[in-house]
């Protein structure tokens, strides 16, 4: 599952433009991940903050 | 806001500014939304543009330009300092913007000109009837309202959403998208008058780290890293703070700027059915420079004008907008985008060492006419191995 960090994230938007299945989506100071997300993880690779994590569950 | 507009232009940055005004002014209605509640903040960019590309579309005006560059610097991975200046001394080259006052003035244009414009008013979804746009959903304080057009053109910036929900793919490659950090520092030493570049593996991998002067003692200090170099503890940020530690020590930081900036290829196609796309977000950012503010406005103004002439012949097809792709394809720029697409490839896979020797090689440089594509020209006489290298790619230069 993804977490964003929401006291780290600069809200830039990066991870939008990265996204394959349109998940994530930037409103204002507000990044929202919805439910087509599958947990890839590229948002958080290019993040040039870190604010953005996959949490495997268990 | 009214419900129904000929042209919907979703985004207020430069191209949504230029697809706006030029509408206007071809006797169409247009409507800017803007999702976000301010023009021009926050800045995401590092605000350079050249001097006859800025003219190109407005008079320059101290009230949003921050300096006047008369050269440029290159800092090789070796630490070798070149630098580049244009044959006529004070010769203006390039400006610093102050981008939060740049988009304002581009939309005060627009609006001045006849635009509506609606901030914190979010596009979150297209009207499509039988796949073909006819407007969009826009949200303003709670409520959705339908606003209906002839065309949209989609000017939302490196996110690109509403192209997406139109069903065109347009999501950058993770080695394709520069993962930026900048800071506008204040109190440190610089040249006021140069851009500096710092290019190698270990200061800006596949990308680079830039300071672009602001005033005396202040500058845009930032980074760009391709997104498959990034990752945690090797962020954007993490050699941005590096490089700031060691170079600007007492350096104060007055603004923190991240950002995405994509140097892929521009959209196979920018254009469907009652859509057009410019900007950003249609991927037309220089893949060298990572440069935009002059491709924006030139492909903003662009789609407006084809839009006009399209509704004035009642064809909003793909095929009858198509004349827009076809035609910044052909154009200079973009010309410039795919030339400029593969020295970045073909710089990206250079070894510090290959980069050093490229740069060792024409540090005594005068260029007449400064440009990049002048310096990628004076590279090559000097490294006519390059040629090679370079093979088909090479003879576009010539």
């Amino acid at each position: 599952m993804l977490t964003i960090h929401r006291d780290i994230c600069g809200y830039c938007g990066c991870c939008v433009s990265v996204c394959p299945e349109g998940a994530l989506e930037l409103i204002d100071a507000y990044l929202s991940v919805d439910a087509t997300c599958t947990s890839c993880g590229v948002c958080a690779k290019v993040c040039p903050l870190g604010a953005l994590e996959v949490v495997n569950e268990k | 806001m009214k419900n129904k507009y000929d042209v919907l232009v979703v985004g207020g940055g430069p191209a949504g500014a230029l697809a706006a005004k030029t509408a206007v002014e071809k006797g169409l209605s247009a409507l800017i939304v803007e999702k976000r509640p301010a023009i021009g903040a926050p800045v995401r960019c590092a605000e350079g543009i050249g001097k006859e590309a800025l003219q190109e579309f407005i008079e320059p005006d101290p009230r949003w330009i921050s300096a006047e560059m008369t050269g440029a610097g290159i800092v090789a991975p070796d630490g070798f300092f070149m630098k580049l200046e244009s044959a006529l001394a004070g010769n203006k080259v390039g400006y610093i913007l102050d981008r939060k006052v740049f988009d304002r003035e581009l939309v005060w244009k627009a609006a001045e000109a006849g635009a509506d414009v609606a901030v914190k008013s979010r596009a979150c979804a297209p009207i499509l009837e039988n796949g073909v746009v006819r407007g969009a959903k826009v949200e303003y304080g709670g409520k959705v309202t339908d606003v209906s057009a002839h065309v949209v053109i989609a000017a939302d910036g490196v996110e690109s959403k509403f192209s997406k929900w139109c069903g065109i793919d347009t999501t950058v490659p993770v080695r394709e998208i520069m993962s930026s950090v900048q800071y506008v520092m204040t109190d440190i030493d610089i040249d006021p008058g140069a851009t500096i570049f710092y290019l190698g593996n270990d200061v800006a991998p596949e990308g680079y780290l830039w300071i672009f002067p602001k005033g005396k003692r202040s500058a845009n200090v930032g980074i760009g890293i391709s997104g498959r170099k990034s990752g945690a503890g090797h962020r954007a940020k993490d050699y941005l703070d590096k490089f700031v530690k060691k170079t600007f020590p007492n350096g104060k930081t007055i603004e923190f700027i991240p950002g995405g900036v994509s140097v892929c290829r521009p959209l196979e196609c920018s254009v469907a059915d009652g859509l057009l796309i410019a900007g950003d977000a249609a991927r037309v950012v220089d893949p060298l420079t990572g440069g935009g503010i002059y491709n924006a406005m030139y492909t903003g103004k662009l789609a407006a004008e084809v839009a006009a002439d399209c509704i004035g012949k009642g064809d909003l097809s793909k095929k009858a907008l198509m004349r827009y792709d076809k035609e910044w394809r052909a154009s200079k720029m973009g010309k410039s985008i795919e030339r400029n697409y593969h020295i970045k490839e073909y710089l990206i896979k250079q070894s510090d060492e290959k980069l050093n020797e490229i740069i060792h090689s024409v540090s005594k440089l005068n260029l007449k006419e400064f440009s990049t594509l002048n310096l990628i020209k004076e590279i090559i006489r000097v490294n006519p191995k390059l040629m090679l290298d370079l093979g088909a790619l090479a003879a576009s230069l010539r």
